[in-house]
């Protein structure tokens, strides 16, 4: 199950540039949440921030709080712990190219030591079927390399992996924005499926998809949130003119 | 309207184009009828240069050719003049030994009886080889691990550019520091203690007091292939994509474990390559190795022991053969090694490139 995550005072720096600045946010459990703006707007940013990713880029520096559930990430825990209870799946997909199917779905729990066998075909299993993947691949869990499928199934196989270690929190950072058109909706339907379970925040360039996942959205502009919302008063009755003009199309 | 106009503009333009050959290709063209400006007349007073253009384009396939031209004539010599050894000992000529007539012992390598077979060679260009990538290939990883994923960014030139700086250093150059600082300190302080406490493997004997010898020759060989093993396994690590790095570690890995399974595990083909190149350059290395190996045409088990390599050992008789058999049988190791490091180079290349130009199998 999903916990909530509450960010406050959040800023953000790249070097000297300032790409988030005193975000506020509380992104409920068990929901979808999109986050839209234009290019270069630091929802990409934002995310990387709730699984302390941007600060593998030396130049990045934070600072305010984020919590997810009771966890204050950045003053109670380390990195590896919060990676550990948040997962996240990129622009592109990026399975690892030198292990199998199977193996690549249980590479978190391998790597943090768990080596139970007949547990791990189970999770490998259940993984793969949330992330409706299971039904293209069960014959060939263990011979076909994860590099071997096609975009939309290498991101599903991304997801799963993702999936295997039971997050709490999943961050998809524009998850469809590398995928075809069909591989995009199977995509979409599954975020559906999995936000009963787990809190998902899904970055997206493309406003039709946020509008058919996220309960809630908000739009970033400068680095700053304009406005956050539900899904339908964002797309229908925004407050703010240039959350208007943005979903409008005059901009972006 | 516009469509329709296209193809009535390109039969015009192909009818002002003159015929290949013909007379009026040579003669600038001077149908516009309207004024020229002076640029335009100087250019059109230019002729086309096919001739210097075809001459270039001959002269640089002759340049690229010439490196096949090269290789074949090395060749050629080698198998010609190797032709005697090889008619007289045929394969036996890679393993066979002979008794000595006066001493009942067995001679691989005996000029003056005639008698000669490489093995002693094949087996110390082996050993020495292996040694040194024993010692060379963990110290190569570990340089590349730090210089790709830790290293401080000010740090990071000075030391790519001072092990690669190793390589630029002369083979003789490594030999003397050998004899004068490497050989002594092995002498004094490893030897003894090498003896001491694995002598019972067999794999140290005793009997060699100069330390000279197939580790001697190990060392130097690992600190000469030292910096193409690191630089090509540097080169490789980073063409790992860093969506690879980044999916380990959004999976909570450390530090540590995002090196062994998001680089070093994408990269490992191609630090085979690099090993393998090392292998092939410590297979060829002549001077410093002989000046430490100690130039013995026996094989001794222990590692202490004094031995040749076959690049050694041609390089240490060649001046001085005592006939034509035995510079043919000289001639016939160098064609033994000129095969052997082709393909071992090869091979090695090869790998490489499937990192660093995306392997068939890779999605980025």
């Amino acid at each position: 199950m999903g916990v909530g995550i509450e960010v406050t005072n959040l800023n953000a720096w790249y070097g000297t540039n300032h790409t988030l600045q005193e975000i506020n946010l509380k992104i409920p459990a068990n929901h979808a949440t999109a986050l839209i703006g234009p290019s270069g707007c630091g929802k990409s940013t934002f995310v990387r921030c709730i699984n302390r990713m941007h600060e593998t880029n030396p130049i990045a520096r934070v600072t305010g709080t984020v919590r997810i559930g009771d966890l204050d990430i950045y003053e109670d825990a380390k990195p590896v712990e919060i990676r550990r209870r948040v997962g996240m799946v990129f622009q592109r997909p990026n399975p690892f190219p030198t292990m199998s199917i199977y193996d690549n779905v249980a590479a978190g729990l391998k790597l943090n030591g768990y080596s139970n066998r007949h547990e791990l075909d189970e999770i490998v299993e259940k993984s793969l079927k949330n992330s409706a993947l299971w039904d293209e691949v069960k014959d060939d869990l263990r011979k076909k390399s994860g590099a071997s499928l096609s975009g939309g199934q290498q991101q599903r196989l991304c997801i799963a992996r993702a999936l295997a270690v039971d997050p709490e929190v999943l961050l998809m950072d524009e998850p469809a924005s590398a995928l075809d058109p069909v591989s995009t909706s199977k995509i979409e339907d599954l975020i559906f499926q999995l936000k009963s379970q787990y809190t998902i925040v899904i970055v997206t360039h493309n406003m039709q998809q946020a509008a058919r996942v996220a309960e809630n959205t908000g739009f970033f502009l400068n680095g700053r949130m304009v406005e956050f919302d539900s899904t339908h008063k964002i797309f229908t009755n925004p407050s703010d003119k240039r959350t208007e003009d943005y979903i409008t199309g005059r901009f972006g | 309207m516009v469509i329709a106009q296209v193809p009535e503009i390109r039969i015009h333009q192909s009818q002002l184009l003159p015929a290949p050959g013909s007379p009026e290709e040579k003669r600038p063209a001077k149908a516009v009828s309207r004024e020229i400006s002076a640029i335009r007349a100087f250019l059109l007073s230019r002729g086309n240069s096919a001739m210097a253009d075809r001459g270039f384009h001959g002269l640089m396939v002759l340049c690229a050719l010439s490196i096949f031209g090269i290789v074949a004539l090395i060749a050629t010599e080698l198998v010609l003049r190797s032709k005697m050894a090889w008619g007289q000992f045929g394969l036996d000529f890679f393993y066979k030994a002979y008794l000595d007539t006066y001493t009942g012992q067995p001679m691989y390598w005996d000029p003056v009886n005639g008698h000669f077979s490489a093995l002693p060679f094949l087996y110390g260009t082996l050993v020495s080889s292996f040694l040194a990538l024993l010692m060379a290939v963990p110290l190569a990883i570990g340089i590349a691990v730090f210089l790709t994923e830790m290293c401080p960014r000010w740090l990071r030139a000075p030391l790519a550019f001072t092990t690669e700086l190793l390589a630029a250093i002369p083979s003789v150059i490594y030999g003397l520091w050998a004899v004068f600082v490497l050989v002594p300190l092995l002498r004094e302080h490893v030897n003894p203690w090498l003896i001491k406490g694995l002598g019972w493997t067999g794999f140290f004997g005793d009997d060699n007091p100069t330390g000279l010898g197939f580790l001697a020759a190990g060392v130097i060989l690992a600190i000469m292939i030292l910096p193409i093993v690191s630089s090509l396994t540097r080169e490789v690590m980073l063409a790992v994509p860093h969506s690879q790095r980044e999916a380990v570690l959004a999976l909570g890995a450390t530090r540590w474990e995002m090196i062994r399974m998001g680089v070093l595990r994408n990269a490992r083909i191609g630090i085979v390559g690099a090993v393998i190149l090392g292998l092939g350059r410590a297979l060829g290395e002549t001077m410093a190795v002989t000046m430490v190996i100690g130039n013995s045409s026996e094989i001794h088990r222990s590692l202490l022991a004094n031995g040749s390599t076959m690049a050694s050992v041609i390089a240490n008789q060649f001046a001085e053969a005592s006939g034509d058999l035995h510079l043919s049988a000289l001639m016939e190791i160098g064609l033994a090694l000129f095969i052997v490091t082709i393909i071992v180079n090869a091979f090695a290349r090869l790998l490489v490139w499937m990192v660093t130009r995306g392997a068939p199998s890779s999605t980025h």
